[in-house]
């Protein structure tokens, strides 16, 4: 069992997605180059945040055509799980695997603090070890994490309880104080907020812990 | 092959927010010039593409707008295409 930890020219939180998953959760990782063309032997994908491709034209846009990332729709079309958190959230959505579009903050600032989420829909694969209406504490650290999608698709989400996690208060304007969201299987879920800078109690909480190690089943 | 000359205009779809358009109008009034109601930034690309002829080239940026250069989740899109004269020899 082995979580692959996707690595493009720009990614800044892969060291510490590997050091949440292995060196605080135990688990068996793998980085994978965003030029590698298979997943065998990896049992789920986490894209990591940072800057892929310097994000060029708009965030995630570019990272959409590295090869690693048609055997990730592969991957996720069969039901792996995959996780993309901050610019992996953004990836996700340019690829058409997650709806709607994450872009510039309200107040134009780049937010970096801990935040109150409020799980809304724990019944899928990721969050199944959170309690429904839970609130739990993750670190934001995005400028672009203003999710858009117009009025009928975001009801659509509602609905079919796609939204899992909302802003307890809504810092950067999210339509329907979104923060992650998943596909409609659940087995991909992309979120704006870092669990993995929340695992470890010398950073501050680890309420991430359970996201993360939910990876692997 | 004849050769065009485009200009892609990508803007953000009225329903969202631009801030950094806000942000913008304000530094004209701090500038001092008035009745400026309404600014919005957007992105102007220019492309220059080979292709058999106009209608060519016309599926083509649209295919590149529709999937690379907008995202139309969020932005709007036109593009201005014009064929260069003598074009490029084969």
């Amino acid at each position: 069992m082995t979580i692959g930890v996707v690595v493009f020219p720009g990614s800044n939180c892969d060291r510490d997605v590997r050091w949440a998953l292995e060196g605080c959760l135990g688990l068996p990782t793998r980085f994978l180059w965003h030029e590698e063309r298979d997943l065998d032997g990896i049992d789920a994908v986490v894209l990591p945040g940072g800057f892929s491709y310097g994000d060029y034209l708009r965030c995630g846009a570019i990272a959409r055509f590295a090869p690693l990332l048609q055997a990730v729709r592969d991957f996720a079309s069969k039901g792996g799980p995959v996780l993309g958190i901050c610019n992996g959230f953004q990836v996700l959505t340019e690829m058409g695997l997650l709806p709607g579009a994450l872009t510039r903050n309200r107040d134009l600032h780049f937010l970096c603090q801990p935040m109150d989420l409020v799980v809304s829909n724990p019944s899928g694969p990721w969050l199944k070890a959170y309690g429904q209406g839970e609130t739990i504490t993750l670190p934001i650290a995005h400028g672009e994490g203003r999710y858009q999608l117009d009025a009928e698709h975001l009801d659509q989400l509602e609905q079919e309880g796609q939204v899992v996690l909302r802003y307890a208060q809504n810092p950067n304007g999210s339509l329907g104080d979104v923060a992650g969201l998943t596909n409609a299987a659940g087995n991909v879920l992309g979120l704006m907020p870092h669990p993995e800078r929340a695992c470890d109690p010398v950073t501050g909480g680890i309420d991430g812990r359970r996201l993360l190690a939910a990876a692997l089943g | 092959m004849p050769l065009f000359k485009a200009r892609v205009l990508v803007s953000l779809r009225p329903s969202v927010l631009d801030p950094a358009g806000e942000a913008t109008r304000a530094a004209a009034q701090r500038l001092g010039v008035e009745g400026v109601t309404r600014l919005r930034i957007g992105k102007a690309i220019e492309v220059d593409l080979e292709a058999p002829n106009q209608a060519e080239a016309q599926a083509r940026l649209d295919l590149l707008c529709d999937r690379l250069l907008a995202n139309p989740v969020i932005e709007n899109w036109s593009v201005d295409l014009a064929e260069i004269a003598g074009g490029v020899e084969p």
